[in-house]
């Protein structure tokens, strides 16, 4: 008797797959990007960038207990040309506004940015003149992780749902989707009661 | 000889320390799947209570956001009708609103709150994509009704 061979249906739900799928079909056909998607998504490098606290957090979610190595992404490179993840961790001052820039700079495409922590989301209790309130201020940010600091699954969470949008195909396709930072300030609607 | 000594006994020794860590239990929480137990005070997610008749705890007093170091915290206060009642005194909060990304999760409003009305639970799956997902409205954050 055959081994009965279950069916992988990528994200993309238009993907056309050959085989009756409750039966459990052979043959999958996916577009080439559908593949690449999910390779980069399960393969995240990330880099090391712990700049406060939040970094213990990080630290401890590549440790044993929460082993961010079953998400593919045990290997934090210390040099930004080796990573595609950037976990900034901890309040971004402003003297440190440029380093971090230069630093996403040199990271090569397709990259990603986890703003982990109040801090660095949002400038958290520090609002003063020394911190950038928000890091989305310097680098685009995919995922905000709120928290003080964030506890490792919820750092965890943040990865889960940055692999999501990479698996739907959020990743540059076209050298006119690059993110660039938003120049134009944004209009949060005033809300009605 | 010395091939024993240093290269043998050495890989031997080592791989009993694997052998020994084998009969270990497994410490990793396989996350999405299995959720650790979160500590019992455990400050994460704030919600709004009600009282088990269904009205709202809060009584739009802003106590909360005046304890709250972050500053994260809006209220505005309106006054209860009989024909309009939504908490047991006077006033109530018709806008309570949180940006969850500024708040640190000290728990200050918890203490604050003279009502008990806001507390913070332990669902701590907040991260998103956009900050401006992050203001949490009163309808986010209000428990829902007790079942009559």
């Amino acid at each position: 008797m055959p081994k009965r061979l279950e069916t992988v249906v990528l994200h993309d739900s238009s993907t056309p797959v050959f085989g009756d799928i409750e039966k459990g079909g052979s043959v999958i056909v996916t577009t080439f990007d559908t593949v690449l998607n999910q390779i980069r998504a399960n393969s995240l490098f990330p880099l090391t960038f712990g700049l406060a606290c939040c970094a213990i957090e990080m630290m401890s979610t590549a440790g044993s207990r929460f082993d961010i190595s079953r998400f593919g992404m045990e290997a934090f490179r210390a040099s930004p040309r080796q990573a595609d993840l950037m976990i900034i961790a901890g309040r971004l001052s402003k003297k440190m506004a440029p380093v971090l820039r230069q630093i996403y700079d040199q990271m090569p495409e397709p990259k990603f940015v986890i703003s982990m922590g109040a801090c660095a989301s949002s400038g958290g209790v520090y609002n003063n003149y020394a911190i950038v309130q928000g890091a989305d201020q310097v680098v685009p940010v995919d995922v905000y992780v709120p928290g003080c600091p964030p506890s490792p699954d919820a750092l965890l969470y943040g990865i889960l749902k940055l692999q999501d949008k990479i698996k739907k195909g959020h990743s540059p396709k076209h050298f006119k989707d690059l993110r660039v930072i938003e120049t134009t300030p944004r209009v949060i609607e005033k809300v009605e009661f | 000889m010395e091939v024993v000594r240093d290269v043998v006994k050495p890989i031997i020794a080592g791989f009993g320390i694997t052998r020994r860590r084998l009969a270990h239990k497994k410490v990793t929480i396989m996350y999405p799947e299995e959720k650790r137990q979160q500590y019992p005070r455990t400050r994460w997610r704030h919600v709004l209570t009600r009282y088990e008749s269904g009205l709202e705890r809060c009584i739009g007093c802003s106590l909360c956001a005046g304890a709250c170091p972050a500053r994260c915290i809006y209220v505005q206060a309106s006054e209860n009708t009989d024909a309009e009642r939504y908490s047991p005194g006077e006033r109530y909060a018709v806008r309570y609103e949180i940006n969850m990304i500024r708040c640190i999760f000290c728990g200050y409003c918890q203490e604050a709150c003279p009502t008990g009305a806001i507390v913070l639970r332990n669902d701590f799956e907040l991260a998103n994509y956009r900050r401006e997902d992050f203001i949490f409205t009163k309808e986010m954050l209000l428990e829902p009704m007790p079942l009559q």
